[in-house]
């Protein structure tokens, strides 16, 4: 009797493990991400051609690092894939990867775009430019100082402060003006700015496209998406009523943000995770991102999409990634002091 | 009275009590019953408590920046917000109510069901409606340049509804059915004999509609706004996609953008204090009232219905039909349109699967949480102790979190259960069981079962308060034992009570997106989780067959409800 119980419940317990470790099998890598699993797709599709190794992909918006956490040691994931650099040196921090020193992928993969360690791999650029009206802006250039000038009063629009590659911005510039300037800027954005904070990035164009403003804040890919949007010609329409401009830091660059991916601490597959990650790193992924995603490759000497280059040339901001990372609290904050997101008129 | 407590088995009051006492009544206690009862309410605080331990856990260096900065604001907008909500659902709620049962339109049959549609509609996919068919290129403000000949957005005014009132407007416009549905039920079974007596005593419409229908219908008001305004403190999706910083909006940018998951959950058990006072307060402002029907007060006959003359005949089915239009209308004409270009995609292996998940964790969710809700009720009834009806109350306070911080607090409790007893059974047995729940879909069905236990539970009380008490003293002083008088007596009468809850659960699990997107096992879509992925990388018009579908799959269970419970109600009359 006993040992039947005994029997029954092992039974039992077998039966709900078949549920769940389907993940676990062979040739599969189990990828935790924040980018959306589409956009991820075509990159993942040629990498199972290419080496037969399946991929099985879990998006979450929010928590990721907090789920591996709390699975421990029996957490399936692999390979987790982000954007934004915060979020990359975040996984790190909260101990959710694992360093991988691989000769191969730091060949392919420039040091200012990965990890010292190995906790994280950059994989593609996106810059934060300036979307201007083709119609009413006539400017060539516009700094990221200049949109704390008075004479933008009323016609800026971007989205929430709060979101992830505003924080970038913000954080940068607080890297290259001090923490006082870059306060004093922002209060500048604020009140040049034409409404409240709010939506994505390309909703900020159909803005420009109506009339509500005459620049806004976005990032380049999101252009190259909006303008060979075939299915939707108000996004076409978008697209093409605004032109891009790289504004730069006074002795830097244009900010640019990455998209990457890391190592899960656990890694069950982790060969087949190291075979990805190389993958995600070669030349053939690298022109898969700028072609579909129009974002810019990391692989030194690799041209974007033709889209993207008729935007003009990025010239990347040096500061690293690591320091923008890091002030991402206090962006944070000074957005909420400054009452970024309430809008102009508070 | 009869108080909780009793010795087991022993005879309360004696069978010689003179006429005038409660009937004697053998009260059993039930140690088992008690003790799987407060079992499982415990099972359901868990998130909260696991939530509390990490709050706890905090320094509180994120106070003084929150407390300067965020929260002042935050309060102002989530009060405002709640207040705007309240009104906007009672007024729509209850005058709907009262048009559909008290007075005979055109379309008056059509308008009673459609009434409850908006249900079917997420908040996060109506904001997004809303946002569009507002915005300046949307149908609305291009009639307005055509009408007046503006040409451009500096030559008119347009209120922006990408703010406080603008979301309030449209979590009321999906959120009044809860309302509507509760004090319908009220207005059909017995507002009209009460109304009735009224009249005849000389008391003109109006006076009866303030001082005798509104006061009998208050507890199931109250029930429905509750509802309503614990959706909306948890509503995330709408708030978000609006730029209205709420509280909720704070607990998320304290975790997320500041890093500190324990200031965030600070501020969520702040907020869920705040919602038990606000309950305890309710409960204590009706301490003294009962309102279920007495004896008689049943008419055998249909009263009718006071038919409309003039222009009044039409202009109440069109006042009638405009939340119908808000609620359901616009979201269903904005995604229809996109939907209309992705005709393919109703045949996609994708959402078909996503439709098969959703259907089935819903399904499986509405059971459960039903009969988790009755358990908790009949535990509560059987012994009238506090302790009880403060695990019950307490289980309820869950719904007010926002699903993904709750779900949060449900991952840290199950992944440390899945771990225990993963090392349990590789010491034990030499295998690994893995993560039998965080692994899995039982998660999700657990996640939404703990969210939503508070509407089944909501649902069949308000069910129970109406029915007269003495109904089971009779069955028992008949000689029925209380479970036979709960089987045979109380579960056919609270019928009704119980659809309502079951689909009530089921729409909300439909609908639910935040818990199951950090739950859910690899592989495993709903179809808001695929909504949600096209919506946030920037084009939820690749979302929108999916959005179209959880609103058929919530609508067709909803309307069946709606016609139900007016078959129900009528035929008790």
């Amino acid at each position: 009797m006993k040992i039947g119980n005994a029997r029954s419940i092992v039974a039992g317990l077998a039966l709900a493990a078949l549920f769940t470790s389907s993940a676990l099998a062979d040739g599969v890598v189990n990828i935790y991400t924040y980018r959306q699993p589409d956009l991820i797709k075509p990159v993942l599709d040629a990498f199972t051609a290419e080496t037969g190794i399946k991929t099985e992909v879990l998006f979450l918006d929010k928590g990721l690092e907090e789920r591996i956490l709390a699975e421990g040691e029996n957490s399936p994931a692999d390979v987790i894939m982000t954007v934004d650099i915060a979020r990359l040196t975040s996984a790190k921090e909260k101990g959710v990867t694992q360093p991988l020193v691989d000769e191969e992928v730091n060949k392919l993969l420039p040091s200012e775009y990965r990890d010292p360690e190995g906790h994280w791999f950059g994989l593609t650029k996106r810059a934060r430019v300036i979307y201007a009206s083709k119609e009413r802006v006539k400017d060539t250039a516009i700094t990221y100082a200049e949109l704390a000038d008075p004479k933008w009063k009323g016609k800026i629009c971007m989205r929430s402060g709060q979101h992830d590659y505003n924080l970038a911005l913000f954080s940068a510039a607080i890297a290259h003006w001090g923490p006082e300037k870059t306060e004093e800027w922002m209060k500048g954005l604020k009140a040049n700015l034409a409404k409240k904070p709010d939506g994505g990035d390309r909703p900020q164009a159909g803005a420009i496209a109506a009339g509500e403003c005459d620049i806004a804040i976005g990032n380049t890919y999101y252009v190259g998406l909006m303008r060979n949007n075939d299915k939707d010609p108000k996004e076409k329409e978008w697209g093409n009523a605004i032109n891009v401009l790289f504004p730069t830091f006074e002795n830097g660059g244009t900010h640019v943000n990455i998209s990457g991916a890391a190592l899960a601490k656990y890694a069950p597959n982790r060969d087949d995770a190291v075979k990805l990650i190389r993958f995600l790193a070669s030349h053939k992924a690298q022109q898969v991102y700028a072609e579909k995603n129009y974002e810019y490759p990391v692989e030194p000497g690799l041209e974007p999409s033709e889209t993207v280059k008729a935007f003009g040339t990025l010239k990347a901001d040096t500061l690293p990634l690591v320091d923008i990372a890091k002030g991402r609290k206090a962006a944070s904050e000074m957005v909420d002091r400054v009452g970024l997101d309430d809008g102009p008129n508070s | 009275m009869l108080t909780g407590g009793n010795k087991g088995g022993e005879l309360i009051g004696a069978a010689e009590i003179p006429n005038g006492r409660p009937l004697p009544v053998k009260r059993l206690r039930h140690p088992l019953h008690s003790a799987f009862a407060l079992a499982i309410g415990l099972v359901v605080v868990l998130p909260v408590l696991s939530l509390a331990f990490v709050a706890l856990s905090g320094t509180g260096e994120d106070w003084p920046h929150l407390i300067d900065n965020v929260l002042p604001g935050a309060t102002r907008t989530t009060i405002a917000l709640l207040a705007m909500v309240a009104v906007l659902t009672t007024v729509a709620g209850v005058a709907c109510a009262w048009a559909v049962v008290a007075y005979e339109f055109p379309f008056r049959r059509i308008l009673s069901w459609a009434l409850v549609l908006p249900l079917a509609v997420p908040p996060y996919l109506a904001a997004y409606a809303f946002g569009e068919f507002f915005q300046y290129q949307g149908p609305v403000q291009s009639l307005v340049r055509a009408l007046f000949g503006f040409e451009t957005i500096r030559d008119y005014w347009f209120p922006d509804i990408r703010s406080t009132w603008g979301t309030a407007f449209v979590l009321g416009s999906v959120l009044y059915p809860y309302v509507y549905l509760t004090t319908r039920i009220v207005f059909l079974m017995q507002g009209r004999n009460i109304a009735d007596v009224a009249r005849t005593l000389g008391a003109r419409p109006a006076r009866v509609f303030w001082r005798v229908l509104l006061p009998v219908a208050r507890p199931a008001i109250v029930a429905g706004v509750a509802l309503v305004l614990m959706e909306t403190i948890n509503d995330i999706g709408a708030a978000e996609y609006f730029g209205v910083r709420t509280l909720t909006v704070a607990v998320y940018t304290t975790w997320l953008n500041r890093g500190s998951l324990e200031g965030g959950a600070q501020i969520a058990i702040l907020m869920l204090v705040l919602v038990v006072l606000l309950l305890v307060a309710e409960q204590w402002a009706r301490r003294r009232q009962r309102f279920h029907a007495g004896r008689g007060t049943h008419l055998k006959v249909h009263p009718p219905r006071v038919a409309l003359k003039g222009w009044t005949r039409y202009a109440l089915p069109l006042a009638v039909a405009l939340p119908i239009l808000c609620g359901f209308g616009v979201p269903i004409t904005v995604f229809g349109q996109y939907a209309s270009r992705r005709l393919e995609q109703f045949t996609s292996p994708d959402v078909a699967k996503a439709f098969l998940n959703s259907l089935m964790t819903a399904s499986i969710t509405a059971i459960v949480t039903v009969a988790i809700a009755l358990f908790l009720l009949n535990a509560q009834r059987l012994s009238k102790g506090r302790a009880m009806a403060a695990t019950v109350r307490l289980a309820s306070v869950g719904y007010a979190l926002p699903g993904g911080i709750l779900g949060l607090g449900l991952l840290f409790v199950l992944a440390r259960f899945d771990n225990v007893v993963d090392g349990f059974a590789r010491a034990q047995f030499g295998f690994s069981t893995g993560l039998l729940l965080t692994g899995s879909a039982a998660a999700v069905v657990l996640a939404c079962t703990i969210r939503f236990v508070a509407l089944a539970e909501g649902a069949i009380r308000s069910g129970m308060e109406k029915l007269p008490g003495s109904l089971d003293e009779a069955a028992r002083s008949l000689g029925k034992t209380p479970s036979q008088s709960a089987a045979k007596v109380l579960l056919p009468l609270l019928r009704p009570a119980i659809l309502t809850a079951a689909v009530l659960v089921f729409v909300d699990t439909v609908k639910e997106l935040s818990a199951t997107i950090l739950l859910r096992p690899f592989g495993f879509s709903t179809l808001a989780t695929y909504v949600y992925e096209n919506a946030s990388r920037g084009v939820p018009e690749e979302g929108a067959v999916a959005a179209i579908v959880i609103i058929i799959t919530a609508m067709v269970p909803v309307v069946l409800l709606s016609g139900a419970l007016v078959r129900d109600a009528e035929a008790s009359l």
